[in-house]
């Protein structure tokens, strides 16, 4: 019985005297991995070369700021509870008036840390996210030899300076 | 120079020369490592080693230091010193048969009376062939010492395969050139070579390879058993044994197994390129030695000869990446039952073509 479209009957014939030479076949093999030297080589020499991020990648998090450089969180909790792996803490606390070049709305995360550990890397943070704090970048996270280091505290992924400004330029493209 | 009766300059030049066929067959064997990396890296669409120096050439050095500096390991229920002998052994045997190949002809220096000619052959010993067979019947006793001194039974395997596999082919292999040498006359290296002068003699080309084509096919499938090489890697089939009979070592004995493989390729190679491709002589060379001085021209028969090892060599490398392991029956019954009786077929016809069409 025919199960699908795709099956081929095994061949159980006894061998050709030309098969059982084994020359013939050996000058098959031998020209189809000749025929290999010709063709486009898959490496990538990965330092010097990167291969371009899918769109769709979800890679470390950042904490983004709006063109003033103020944070955009407010600690509002939408991505922690989101958050399937349980890795998003944070504390709130309310801005001060000295505080105002700082933080872009009243209220703003005093604590936010990620356990990259625990992280899945699923993005729905970010789709939780209603002010666009959060959004992953296309960046791999790092090893390291101890845990301590996977717990990312607010400075290890507030957006830079340096990433607003070539965000600015268009040369970024989230 | 004479002194005490001995001539001093000739045992200068001769081992001036051993060195030099010694370092060139450890530099041949280091870049034939690198080579193999490329060749299979090329045959499955990479681009292989390309990190040490340019086109990672500096890569064979690496791979030595790195070996160098491993630690090192004796099992503790090993037999001793036949497992630090084993490796030596199999590396001595390695270049022991590189000393009747002649490399090319006399090399000449000087004019007139002042001309004095060194032979670029270490000996040029009346049974090289025989010589030859010797040692590479002897090369198997590296690994199964280093198998059977192991103490581990992949290893042991190993070794029983290795031997079992060398003595099925040697047989083979000896009986194939048997009828060259029906051609030839003589088991001397040399006069072998210079039978095959130039590229075309008599009405036929001179080069044996064109007069036993059977014998030539038989005899590298043998060499491909001999060197324990894909396809018929039995001893150190790395997914049924591990690494078979130098699982157990580490550091530089491990390094001397591997590049004692890679030395026997080369010497295989040169002995296939000696017996059925000529040797040194290529097509028309009498015009360029009437053309150029003789020291330069026995450079180019070394050349020459340098490029049909290397062109060997590369096969070898092809035939690795291309076949897949034969299994340990498959390679037994193609040895006894195809090989033996095919060479003896093959001594037959040639015996039957002598007698009767040149038998003047």
């Amino acid at each position: 019985m025919q199960l699908t479209k795709r099956a081929a009957a095994v061949d159980r014939s006894p061998m050709t005297l030309a098969e059982k030479i084994y020359i013939p076949s050996i000058m098959k093999g031998l020209s189809i991995t000749m025929g290999h030297i010709f063709k486009k080589k898959a490496t990538v020499s990965y330092p010097e070369v990167k291969r371009p991020f899918s769109p769709v990648f979800r890679g470390l998090h950042v904490l983004n700021r709006d063109e003033e450089g103020r944070e955009k969180c407010t600690a509002c909790g939408l991505c922690a509870l989101a958050c399937p792996a349980e890795a998003i803490t944070m504390e709130a606390a309310e801005r001060r008036p000295d505080e105002k070049h700082l933080y872009r709305e009243e209220k703003y995360a005093a604590k936010y840390e990620i356990n990259m550990l625990r992280c899945i890397f699923c993005g729905n943070c970010e789709e939780a996210c209603p002010k666009d704090a959060i959004y992953m970048s296309e960046t791999v996270m790092p090893a390291n030899y101890t845990r301590k280091y996977f717990i990312y505290k607010k400075e290890d992924m507030l957006i830079t300076d340096e990433q607003l400004k070539r965000r600015a330029a268009g040369q970024e493209n989230r | 120079m004479l002194l005490l009766s001995i001539d001093w300059v000739f045992i200068i030049e001769k081992v001036a020369l051993i060195l030099i066929i010694i370092l060139s067959s450890f530099g041949v064997a280091a870049y034939a490592t690198w080579g193999e990396r490329k060749v299979a890296a090329i045959m499955q669409d990479r681009i292989g080693p390309a990190r040490a120096g340019k086109w990672g050439l500096l890569q064979p050095l690496a791979d030595g230091g790195k070996l160098f500096f491993k630690e090192e390991i004796v099992p503790d229920r090993s037999t001793r010193w036949l497992f630090i002998l084993a490796p030596g052994m199999f590396m001595v045997t390695a270049l022991m048969t590189s000393a009747v190949i002649p490399w090319g002809p006399d090399f000449t220096i000087g004019t007139g009376a002042e001309m004095r000619s060194i032979s670029l052959q270490v000996a040029d010993i009346n049974i090289g062939i025989l010589f030859i067979f010797g040692v590479v019947s002897l090369g198997v006793y590296g690994i199964m010492l280093g198998g059977w001194a192991s103490n581990n039974k992949f290893s042991l395997l190993s070794s029983i395969r290795a031997a079992s596999q060398s003595i099925s082919y040697e047989l083979a292999m000896g009986l194939s050139l048997i009828a060259l040498l029906m051609l030839t006359g003589s088991l001397s290296m040399r006069t072998i070579v210079e039978q095959q002068h130039g590229f075309w003699s008599d009405g036929w080309f001179s080069w044996n390879f064109f007069k036993q084509p059977l014998g030539f096919l038989i005899f590298l499938t043998c060499s491909f058993a001999e060197l324990n090489r894909a396809p018929f890697d039995m001893p150190e089939s790395e997914s049924e044994l591990n690494m078979g009979y130098h699982q157990e070592y580490s550091s530089m004995k491990l390094g001397l197994f591997l590049f004692a493989e890679y030395i026997n390729m080369f010497i295989s190679s040169a002995v296939l390129a000696t017996l059925f491709f000529g040797g040194y002589n290529f097509p028309w060379m009498d015009n360029v030695q009437a053309a150029v001085p003789g020291g330069i021209f026995s450079l180019i028969c070394v050349t020459v000869l340098m490029v049909k090892i290397i062109g060997f060599i590369l096969f070898f490398m092809f035939i690795r990446w291309t076949l897949p392991r034969f299994r340990y029956d498959q390679l037994l019954n193609l040895g006894w039952k195809k090989l033996i009786p095919l060479a003896l077929i093959n001594m037959v016809i040639t015996g039957f073509v002598i007698l009767y069409f040149f038998n003047k």
